[in-house]
């Protein structure tokens, strides 16, 4: 019964709680049953916010019982990324440097949620200031892998991944810089969408890479990712790289989604996939060969600047972490340094003392990239190659719908096996970051599980704001496997 | 084609950065770079001359918006995180060095 509950996918939960057939207390006190009893293991939590949960749960069940009307998210569940700002708890983005900072507003993703009813039950843990593939990156806390406690459950958004997967949450948000909703999801053996840049308003979002994060959902279903994108997408006028509606309309993103794309066209990089391990290269081409079978014309194509992506993208990230990361100054809010000899070691003394390694390392290369004499070699050079990048995709989408790869060339590796080789570990998102310089969406489904048992992840790039598009595209998939109905051992 | 880095340079870099390392980190964080900027070498195999560079994927420029006054956060929102404050005021460290009759 209990699990039964917690199998439900956002929108079958929010119009039985809308019914008054199953109340938002009850649904909520069942998450904190499951996270009590796996968050030991587990570690997706930063901080739980029980309390403020079943208040709010409990408003929502008055307001139904009284007869009000209610939200697309009503009495829901839902977990956020510890990087977006709330009013209510912490938002420590994993850093030591934020670990006491209570945000003086919501982001506007949070305000949003909070207009739809949603029942926000607490923060996940995360890659300090989203930096990294594996969530090992955390200042605060270790979060491991719910199909096997031995590997990592993938990175940024690592403790998002795991919670929709255990079921400690029915739906999450995360933030994607590079990979960082899609490869935890992928590893978690989830839904994870990134929208087009531009879709979903970062305002409140603690920034990284500022022309690359977005935020999106993870979920169970395509459907609840379809149903949060209906609750978060849109222009605000607090985030000036959100676009106007008018440019770019926001669809509804479930109306439609049972119904298949007609005269579907899918592209695939055949040079480029071949660097996946075989059984991810076996599940991709499985999952084609579905795609086949309804009908879909498969075409290759040749993406020859995909290769240059990883190098690309370290320098523009770390260029525009280098600059967001100045902000953290010990002076205005966050960790500061005891007995500083003059000014100058308040900037340095508290940073050092409170930035993770990967931070350091990431705001020294961008800086390095920045500055007087490097510039152009590296930061307009790569600059450039985005464009090259982009241009592959613009090249590639007159002759298809959408592509298809992989997430990551690897499942879930173990923890501890990249954390002392950087380069190693960004290697492993060759096939994530282009959609992040392209600025363009793109979602990981299940498609299968390795000899071990461990998840694998179909990605699917689609063009800019074609989100309605791509979610059908998955659905068509989705509707014909089980994949996303396997649950971890753990549960 | 630039330079591998050496200690001399990351720890110029540091500086710019604002971290205050240690002998360890420095020495580390040397091999580590190297490492990572060798492998950014592989942009140079692209010819990039006619191509412009990207900032952004965006279809807008300039977003303005009416110029109005609107409410802010307040002092005591603004100052409730500061690590040390004085009054209405942030609090650091003497800045000006009192021999230098500023």
């Amino acid at each position: 019964m209990q699990n039964e509950l917690l199998n439900m996918n956002c929108k079958e939960l929010r119009d039985q709680i809308a019914a008054g057939r199953i109340k938002s207390v009850a649904a909520t006190e069942t998450v904190f049953q499951s996270i009590e009893k796996n968050e030991p293991v587990l570690g997706a939590y930063i901080s739980t916010l029980k309390e403020e949960a079943l208040a709010r749960a409990g408003e929502i069940d008055n307001k139904i019982a009284a007869g009000g009307s209610v939200g697309k998210l009503a009495g829901v569940p839902i977990a956020i990324k510890d990087n977006m700002c709330t009013t209510f708890g912490a938002t420590t983005c994993a850093s030591k440097i934020l670990e006491n900072f209570h945000s003086p507003y919501n982001a506007t993703v949070v305000e949003k949620l909070l207009a739809a009813d949603a029942v926000i039950i607490g923060k996940t843990n995360m890659d300090e200031f989203a930096m990294g593939s594996s969530t090992e990156n955390s200042g605060l806390k270790k979060t491991v892998n719910p199909w096997d406690s031995t590997r990592v459950p993938g990175g940024s958004s690592g403790g998002s991944a795991a919670a929709v997967a255990t079921r400690l949450c029915f739906a999450a948000l995360g933030s994607d810089t590079g990979g960082s909703i899609r490869q935890p999801a992928s590893f978690c053996g989830v839904v994870g969408l990134k929208p087009t840049y531009g879709r979903v308003s970062r305002f409140g979002l603690v920034a990284y890479g500022s022309s690359l994060d977005q935020i999106g959902p993870l979920s169970k279903t395509v459907a609840d990712s379809a149903l949060m994108m209906n609750v978060i997408a849109g222009h605000d006028p607090a985030d000036s790289t959100s676009v106007d509606e008018a440019i770019a309309p926001v669809c509804n993103y479930l109306e439609k989604l049972d119904e298949p794309v007609e005269k579907l066209k899918i592209a695939i990089v055949p040079q480029f996939n071949a660097g996946a391990e075989n059984q991810v290269q076996k599940s991709i081409a499985d999952a084609i060969d579905m795609y086949k079978k309804l009908g879909a014309d498969i075409i290759e194509i040749n993406m020859p600047h995909l290769d240059y992506a990883i190098a690309a993208y370290y320098i523009i990230a770390t260029a525009e972490a280098s600059s967001n990361l100045a902000r953290y100054d010990g002076v205005h809010y966050g960790h500061r340094t005891e007995n500083p000899q003059d000014y100058i070691e308040v900037y340095s003394k508290s940073r050092a003392e409170a930035f993770g390694k990967e931070v350091k390392r990431r705001i020294m290369l961008g800086t390095y990239a920045l500055s007087s004499g490097y510039y152009d070699a590296y930061y307009l050079k790569a600059l450039k190659v985005r464009n090259l990048i982009r241009g592959d995709f613009t090249s590639a989408f007159e002759k298809c719908d959408c592509i298809i790869m992989p997430v990551s060339p690897t499942t879930a590796f173990k923890l501890g096996e990249k954390i002392n080789d950087p380069l190693t570990m960004y290697l492993s998102d060759i096939y994530t970051i282009a959609a992040n310089l392209a600025g363009i969406p793109a979602i990981s489904i299940p498609c299968g599980f390795d000899k071990d048992n461990l998840p694998i992840g179909l990605q699917i790039l689609a063009p800019a704001f074609a989100e309605e598009k791509l979610l059908r595209i998955a659905r068509m998939y989705e509707k014909e496997t089980d994949w996303h109905t396997k649950t971890p051992p753990i549960i | 084609m630039a330079e591998k880095i050496d200690q001399t340079q990351v720890k110029k870099v540091a500086k710019l950065s604002r971290l205050q390392l240690t002998d360890a980190d420095v020495e580390e964080f040397t091999g580590q770079l190297s490492a990572i900027l060798d492998y950014m070498e592989k942009l140079n195999e692209l010819d990039t001359t006619n191509v412009e560079p990207l900032a952004h994927c965006l279809p807008i420029t300039n977003v303005l918006r009416e110029d109005c006054v609107k409410e802010s956060l307040g002092t005591e929102k603004t100052l409730a995180n500061a690590p040390q404050r004085d009054g209405d005021f942030f609090k650091v460290p003497k800045i000006l060095d009192d021999s230098s009759g500023a």
